[in-house]
């Protein structure tokens, strides 16, 4: 992103701007994918024991927090503590694409890969984490080092005053979004997100599936003890996907409601066309 | 600016739907290919060699207190074993039945289990963390494998530690199978008692195998015979253990 002021000098609404490094749109794209096999995967390994648990042990015979399963009719229901919710064809009970009806959590369209097989998941899912892991690593380093964590996610004293935060959920909530110079700064509910993410979710969604390793527990014990056990590390490695599964879709609807092409095309070549004011 | 965005939005569902579908098919068949596989698979050395140098050689698994143990300890795998002779020596409370300690070792040895029980034994409350993701908290007891490879006499050749094993799935039998920094570890013993009674059948009676820094599927049960070996290669399936072989399971299981 650039630092453009608003200025007579400045770049013009309708003009094409400089706005995603290179090392963010390299990273973007990796990430992407390498998300997309986290979580596919990783629906996988959970349909291998479909019940989450709080504290260091848990298993069939001790008291689930969540739960996706079947009752005895053969619908399909997620449990929540004390909520049932009846999920029959997408949770618990779906019907795959050969036409068989599956009791399993996830279903095939969802998981990778598509059919019955932990081990295949596994594969997939601890060969992209060392992708996923080394390259948030490497993006945030770089990113400290060329200064687009200072200049573009930083959040300064002032954005975080109540009112300018409130300003701009209205905006958000109107659809009215950014116009002009203004367009190329990330706003404070943009860098909310953006660093939530990159400082929250993904650390927490690495660090948690560590703490769930038999071999990292015993190398670095903390890392269990730090969520109080494994098996609550590994609900919060559920938790966290999810997190980072409802900022892709927010995100997602953010690019389609901003104007998809000229959104991708700026993290894809790094230019960005500058949004006309709104005329109405 | 009413109607665009949702039928741009529309396109753009379907398109997402059908990008889910392709992503799988196309993760599918990636997987599919031997190249790929081999390169996914790869990082299983990855992460032998990193939990290896961030926990050395003797790093403990984590031990608990009493308090914290599991009240119910889920029995996986076989929970009974259907061989003629292990049967009879079940009946017969293993009176007598040996261990098998063979293969590449000076001195082969058939240990009966009173001679396990007298050995020097160590007591252990571990986490047993399965595969699947379920965890449960256990008490084990039972002398190091370290002291009984001393006992044989491991050859220089020998390189891993093969644990041969009673029960089957189907008609193939159960085994497993660790490399020497695993086979000497304080914690890797073999169990015959099991939260202070003595090791039950769903358990893996008469004896059990604890690594502890590893997942479920390197506990083998049952164990009947240890084999000391140069190399996993032409026994069974050559990749070290059952489900190893059977499905691909990863043979280092400490993630």
């Amino acid at each position: 992103m650039g630092s453009a002021e608003d200025s007579a000098e400045g770049p013009q609404n309708g003009d094409l701007v400089r706005r995603h490094r290179l090392s963010t749109r390299i990273w973007h794209w990796i990430n992407a994918a390498a998300l997309t096999i986290m979580l596919m995967s990783g629906l996988m390994i959970f349909n291998a024991h479909p019940r989450l648990y709080w504290g260091e042990y848990g298993a069939n015979p001790d008291r689930a927090w969540l739960t996706i399963g079947a009752n005895a009719e053969g619908e399909g229901l997620l449990r929540i503590g004390r909520l049932v919710i009846e999920t029959t064809g997408v949770l618990g009970v779906w019907t795959d694409s050969e036409g068989v009806v599956r009791h399993r959590a996830f279903p095939g369209w969802a998981t990778i890969p598509a059919k019955y097989s932990l081990a295949d998941a596994r594969i997939w899912h601890l060969a992209v984490s060392w992708v996923l892991a080394v390259g948030l690593l490497l993006y945030l380093l770089w990113s400290l080092a060329n200064g687009h964590l200072r200049r573009d996610i930083h959040i300064t004293r002032s954005e975080w005053r109540p009112g300018r935060i409130w300003h701009d959920i209205t905006e958000h909530a109107r659809l009215r979004f950014p116009t002009g110079a203004a367009a190329l700064r990330y706003n404070v509910l943009q860098k909310i997100a953006y660093a939530g993410v990159l400082f929250g979710l993904l650390p927490l969604v690495i660090v948690t599936g560590l703490g769930m390793s038999p071999g990292m527990d015993a190398a670095w014990p903390w890392l269990t003890e730090l969520w109080g056990g494994r098996q609550s590390a590994r609900s919060l490695h559920f938790i966290a996907a999810f997190g980072l599964v409802a900022f892709v879709v927010v995100h997602l609807a953010m690019v389609l409601l901003a104007g998809p092409i000229n959104e991708v095309r700026s993290m894809i070549t790094g230019w960005y066309r500058l949004p006309k004011d709104r005329t109405a | 600016m009413n109607d665009r965005p949702i039928s741009r939005r529309r396109l753009l569902g379907a398109g997402a739907l059908g990008a889910g579908g392709l992503i799988v098919s196309g993760c599918d068949k990636l997987g599919g290919s031997t190249a790929f596989r081999s390169l996914l698979t790869g990082a299983e050395g990855l992460h032998m060699r990193s939990q290896r140098l961030l926990s050395g050689r003797e790093g403990l698994a984590r031990e608990f207190a009493e308090a914290d143990m599991s009240p119910v300890f889920r029995a996986n795998g076989n929970a009974e074993v259907a061989d003629g002779a292990y049967r009879r020596h079940l009946a017969q409370g293993f009176a007598q039945w040996r261990l098998l300690v063979d293969g590449l070792v000076a001195r082969p040895l058939a240990l009966p289990l009173e001679a396990l029980v007298a050995m020097p034994q160590r007591q252990q409350i571990t986490r047993h963390d399965c595969v699947e993701g379920w965890s449960a908290i256990g008490k084990w007891q039972g002398p190091h494998l370290s002291r009984l490879l001393d006992m044989a006499g491991l050859l220089p050749a020998a390189r891993y530690i093969v644990f041969h094993c009673a029960d089957r799935f189907g008609t193939r039998p159960y085994y497993e199978s660790i490399d020497l920094v695993d086979a000497f570890h304080p914690q890797t013993i073999l169990a015959w008692r099991m939260n202070g009674q003595t090791l039950p059948l769903a358990h893996g009676a008469p004896l059990r195998l604890r690594v502890e820094r590893q997942l479920g599927y390197k506990q083998a049960k049952y164990v009947m015979r240890i084999e000391a070996r140069a190399s996993l290669a032409g026994l069974y399936g050559g990749k070290g253990g059952y489900w190893e072989d059977k499905s691909d399971y990863a043979w280092y299981a400490g993630i």
